[in-house]
């Protein structure tokens, strides 16, 4: 019943642009998460001195494709003594909720085609922060999952520490979040765009707000310094030691699709989303037209999500892992405390502002 | 308790400072580090296009050297084999028949001559102990093999190419190594 009424209110058209504008982003987030792993090479490669994977085509360019086939033409195992189903399951749970992020972010202004208004985010919900918050804790099910049905200590041992570090740090970043959502007023990424476009980023306003956000999402995505569910060294490799051909590969591909996609709320909670700096985006769209308009943001908001993708990079060719306690320090007696003081400190500012308190 | 070494490391236990708690300074300093090194010149040598060049000492796989007229110098006199610490190689020696004048240069020559490159050390005793300027040491390496024979060198491998018919392949095959072709290599 729920479901005929929506069709009814949806026309055909938006089914359509909404369709292709899923797949778009999908193969968006999939090319990109493949030009990550190259990426990654090429990065490592240079801070250490080195030139990196160039045999594949020129510079190496076609190297993720090349992974990408000898992934698919490994042989599938699955052991024995694990519950196949969650073995399978485990993977899938990782890509699916990697890939569902994509669906709030905007990528852009709305644009006109066909004598239609088409709004380049998938689903400009009102609650969107919340949904990426439920869904970034959903993908600690498909590593838990992983882990546990693997049958395998040192899987289970990689797994629970995904889970562990992924809950502790989750608070720090809500909380941090929350202080944002004090001054913005609004849940929905849309209009936080819309508000840094004729105001300053977040990024002046929130400053430590988005330190502690990026510290969590290193750790959120299971990025070095915080990798320690897949720690090589003591764990063979954690959650994933037991995974081989493409089922490996999807744990390994959500992991960049994750760094993509946290790269891009991080731009357009703080850096303004897919504004252009320096220029006032409105005045630009009335002497270009609207399509050239969303065309350019698109792109800058591109280039943006690239920089903090490099930054991933670039962290983790620097830091060393860290010991575990240390982990757990530094999410509860740190980034917790500090996330608490930012959310006072921002509300009691707001509230100063509010009863037109001057000093 | 009294050390019994006076090579005793001391531990640090100083408790971190409050910049060195909260991480970030340490952090950025060694973002700094890899950024720096994000544009040196990597010091890499692109193999199977680029070679680096053998330093002179280099000792590399055996060859069987000829002389001018393409004879094999080898007389099968066995002291490469008693030299050889690794005992890698073996030989059959045969007599020299007549009519055959141009293929070996005296009258007693290697039948079988074979060299096992597991074993071998390369030492270059071999080298040093051949009285007849046969055995040298090139400047190329061992092939990758699949199975262990294929790293027994015979005498079809060791041999060097004919410097009258291939004197391009003979002169690569010598390399520079050798210094002095008529007399000895180690003479000087």
């Amino acid at each position: 019943m729920l479901i005929h009424t929506t069709f009814l209110v949806l026309d055909g058209a938006v089914l359509i642009e909404k369709l292709i504008l899923i797949v778009l982003v999908i193969t968006g987030s999939l090319v990109v998460a493949m030009y990550s792993t190259y990426a990654e090479r090429k990065v490592a490669a240079f801070m250490q001195d080195r030139i990196g994977p160039d045999r594949a085509g020129p510079f190496g360019i076609l190297q993720p494709l090349a992974d990408g086939v000898k992934l698919f033409f490994k042989e599938e195992i699955v052991p024995t003594f694990s519950s196949k189903f969650l073995f399978i399951l485990g993977p899938c749970l990782a890509m699916l909720t990697a890939m569902m992020v994509g669906a709030v972010i905007p990528w852009g202004d709305t644009i006109h085609v066909f004598g239609r208004n088409v709004s380049l985010q998938i689903a400009d919900i009102n609650i969107g922060i919340l949904y990426i918050f439920g869904v970034v804790s959903l993908g600690v099910y498909g590593i838990m999952i992983g882990g546990w049905a693997s049958n395998n200590k040192f899987s289970l041992l990689g797994a629970m520490r995904a889970a562990s570090q992924i809950i502790s740090y989750e608070l720090a970043m809500g909380i941090s979040i929350i202080a944002l959502l004090m001054f913005t007023g609004t849940l929905s990424l849309n209009e936080m765009v819309n508000q840094q476009k004729d105001h300053w980023w977040n990024i002046f306003r929130q400053p430590l707000g988005f330190l502690i956000f990026l510290v969590c999402a290193f750790a959120e995505t299971n990025r070095t310094p915080f990798d320690l569910p897949e720690a090589e060294n003591e764990l063979i490799g954690g959650y994933h030691s037991e995974y081989s051909s493409m089922k490996l590969g999807f744990y390994l591909f959500s992991e960049y699709i994750n760094m993509f996609l946290s790269s891009a709320v991080m731009v357009t909670l703080f850096f303004g989303g897919y504004d252009i700096p320096f220029v006032n985006d409105a005045h630009l769209g009335q002497s270009i037209g609207v399509n050239w308009l969303a065309l350019i943001e698109g792109a800058v908001l591109f280039a943006k999500i690239c920089c903090f993708i490099f930054l991933f990079m670039w962290v983790r060719w620097t830091v060393p892992r860290f010991r575990y306690d240390q982990l757990m320090n530094l999410g509860w007696k740190v980034l917790l405390p500090l996330s608490l003081l930012n959310m006072l400190v921002t509300g009691a500012l707001i509230l100063l502002k509010q009863n037109h308190w001057h000093f | 308790m009294e050390p019994l070494t006076n090579r005793i490391e001391h531990v640090s236990r100083k408790q971190m400072s409050f910049w060195e708690k909260i991480y970030l300074p340490a952090v950025l300093k060694g973002m700094g580090i890899t950024f720096r090194h994000m544009f040196k010149k990597p010091p890499t040598i692109k193999y199977p296009e680029k070679k680096r060049v053998f330093s002179p000492v280099f000792r590399g796989l055996q060859i069987l050297n000829r002389d001018a007229e393409g004879r094999e110098n080898c007389t099968a006199c066995g002291l490469c084999a008693v030299a050889c610490p690794a005992e890698a190689i073996t030989m059959e020696a045969a007599e020299r028949k007549a009519g055959e004048e141009h293929l070996y240069r005296e009258e007693k020559y290697a039948a079988k001559y074979e060299i096992n490159m597991l074993r071998c050390i390369f030492c270059g005793l071999c080298e040093e102990a051949c009285p007849k300027d046969a055995v040298y040491l090139s400047e190329t390496v061992a092939q990758a093999n699949f199975a262990r024979k294929g790293f027994i060198y015979g005498k079809e491998d060791l041999l060097i190419p004919h410097p009258l018919k291939d004197p391009e392949a003979f002169a690569k095959a010598k390399g520079s190594r050798i210094k002095h072709p008529e007399g000895h290599g180690n003479e000087h």
